[in-house]
């Protein structure tokens, strides 16, 4: 390794030596300029891949909406892109079905984990066990988890997993993926099973460093277990339920192996296509990249939009 | 997990060891770990019992608790013809390109924003940062044009392992956890550091990251299973059956292949990731709630 110490009288060299040695050294200018460069040499290479991979790439997809390349000629085309997608007759169910698995995810998907959270901190013992179990489908690769729900969870004949126990307690039977008003819920569930180890390990963390005193101080006024919960577990954690909201507000926006493995893409009467699917389709099916890329612009300002809102709400109760 | 005993949670300690509330706390118990075992283990044993049965008894009503008739040439012929070998080496490839890809350039990233703190550092971090909020999917298409074409060097990068590579490297949640770690470095060995003569090199390799172990273990983990579990972009730049990768590979497959084998291959795809958990699974739940919590 080519390693050049740089001797530490270099720093004074071609100044006279100062007769107060007690006196703090100013930094020269060369030497300054000398630590920035090698600052930024460490940080060259995550820079560049930075702007190759992320930055870039971030200000081009906006540049290509406007645009339209045929034959190798990029043309500008204004709107053109938006509104060819708009028309789209897939558009406007892909929006309905994101926002719809949005809205079962937050309840289903965000609630869960959070009790889950609740009882797993309670426990004195198999704690360990119970978290191990519940981050395990993360660390599944999702095609593997999505073919096992497709083909044996799923399955809409009395053979399927689901179906067998439905029909073993007694309850109806679904066609689950067959049939258009299951599609989403059904995907919910696939989803929740594969992603929530990872919200209900840090609301544990986050549950771990809440004051025991406080429970103590509400135990004594004597509030109760859910009064407990609502007046001491949540004003108490209520950042990084905030946080996460939004971090899963922004996961299931794109929402994209799912619909592909479960629903084959745009499932039964286009009750499986997401937007981000629509992005995928346009993009690499219909060879329409620039409204591929408008799309992915509107999911990005309906992002902003939500950000906004939240922005505003969690100034408010501050 | 060690019991955290002394730290009061929810309900106190003494409520659960006593009378009613011990009968209580024992009974759920019982049933949340059954519960969990059933939700979180049973469709595990599922997948894997299910690929061992035959085509009829899969389609038998009611399901079958083990398979009747063993047949495990669900998994030679997954094995055989998806080949595995290749798409589970292809994967492990990219995956340990992009550990060491990510462990060197974030970690010296992250030297330098903590330590070094060149001019302008904060609104690189800054800029960093702000990419944590862009959802990957929008960025998607330019990234796909952008890996085809590179811009000034006009290299396509489709089927090239830097195709995934060099993209996993611009990770702003990598950067921000190896940061914080090494904010917790006291300045003062940087400074003794610096007396001895040492060079920034020299201290980031001889003290900063001896120090940094388990961070950096995280950090590997989590590029070692980003890797394994991603799905679309493998499946974009990855095009040729040559370098594709094992949940693409799966994925191309199934539309021509007997439903059993293709959950035998998914029960082999998910094998070395649910061996990497078992055995890491400490640090992966360690680094997982530093990152968010105290934040």
């Amino acid at each position: 390794m080519a390693i050049t110490t740089v001797p530490p009288t270099s720093r004074t060299a071609g100044r006279p030596p100062s007769p107060y040695p007690a006196r703090p050294q100013r930094t020269s200018l060369g030497r300054k300029v000398r630590d920035n460069l090698t600052g930024h040499a460490f940080l060259i290479g995550a820079v560049l891949c930075f702007v190759v991979f992320s930055w870039y790439p971030m200000v081009r997809g906006i540049v290509m909406s406007f645009q339209r390349t045929r034959r190798g000629e990029t043309t500008w085309v204004g709107w053109d892109n938006y509104s060819r997608i708009l028309a789209d007759p897939s558009f406007w169910p892909a929006w309905q079905n994101t926002l719809y698995f949005t809205v079962l995810a937050l309840v289903v998907g965000y609630a869960v984990p959070f009790f889950v959270a609740i009882l797993l901190n309670e426990f004195r013992h198999a704690k360990g066990y119970l978290r191990i179990l519940v981050y395990l489908p993360v660390m599944l690769p999702p095609a593997s988890a999505l073919y096992l729900f497709k083909f044996y969870a799923y399955d809409p004949s009395d053979a399927g997993l689901f179906n067998a126990i439905l029909k073993a307690l007694h309850l109806p039977t679904s066609q689950w993926m067959q049939s258009p008003d299951m599609t989403m819920p059904a995907m919910v569930i696939a989803s929740t099973w594969m992603n929530m180890g990872g919200a209900v390990l840090i609301y544990l963390a986050s549950l771990q460093s809440i004051p025991g005193e406080l429970y103590e101080a509400a135990e004594l006024d004597g509030a109760g277990i859910w009064r407990r919960i609502r007046h001491v577990t949540i004003p108490q954690t209520r950042l990084i339920l905030a946080l996460l909201a939004m971090i899963q507000i922004v996961a299931t926006m794109q929402l994209f192996i799912e619909p592909l493995i479960l629903a084959n893409g745009a499932g039964a009467e286009d009750s499986a296509t997401t937007v981000a699917y629509l992005i995928y389709q346009h993009g690499f099916f219909q060879n329409d990249l620039n409204g591929a890329a408008a799309v992915g612009v509107i999911m990005l300002v309906v992002l902003a939009g939500f950000s906004a809102v939240y922005l505003r709400l969690s100034a408010k109760q501050d | 997990m060690a019991q955290e005993s002394g730290t009061r949670t929810l309900i106190s300690q003494a409520q659960l060891s006593r009378g009613r509330g011990r009968i209580i706390y024992w009974t759920l118990l019982v049933v949340v770990v059954t519960g969990f075992t059933l939700v979180f283990l049973g469709p595990l044993y599922w997948m894997v019992t299910g690929a061992l049965k035959s085509g009829q008894e899969i389609a038998q009503t009611p399901p079958t608790l083990f398979p009747k008739d063993p047949q495990p040439q669900n998994y030679i012929d997954a094995w055989n013809n998806l080949e595995l070998a290749k798409l589970l080496f292809n994967t492990f490839y990219y995956a340990i390109g992009a550990v060491l890809f990510q462990l060197v350039f974030d970690a010296a990233a992250a030297y330098s924003l903590s330590k070094l703190r060149p001019i302008f550092g904060n609104v690189i971090l800054a800029l960093m940062l702000g990419t944590l909020m862009i959802p990957a999917m929008v960025l998607i298409v330019p990234q796909y044009v952008t890996v085809i074409d590179l811009p000034i060097a006009h290299i396509n990068l489709l089927d090239s392992p830097f195709a995934i590579w060099l993209p996993l490297v611009a990770n702003a949640f990598n950067i921000f956890l190896l940061k914080r770690f090494f904010d917790s470095i006291p300045e003062e060995l940087m400074a003794a550091a610096l007396v001895d003569g040492a060079t920034p090199l020299r201290t980031l390799w001889s003290i900063i990251l001896p120090m940094s172990r388990p961070i950096l273990g995280v950090v590997a983990i989590l590029a070692m299973t980003a890797v394994w579990k991603d799905f679309l972009w493998p499946k974009l730049v990855m095009p040729s059956p040559q370098t594709r990768t094992v949940s693409v590979g799966i994925y191309s497959f199934a539309g021509g292949t007997p439903m059993n084998v293709v959950i035998a291959a998914s029960v082999i795809a998910a094998i070395p990731t649910v061996i990497v958990f078992l055995i890491f699974q400490r640090n992966i739940m360690s680094g997982l709630t530093t990152g968010s919590l105290k934040g």
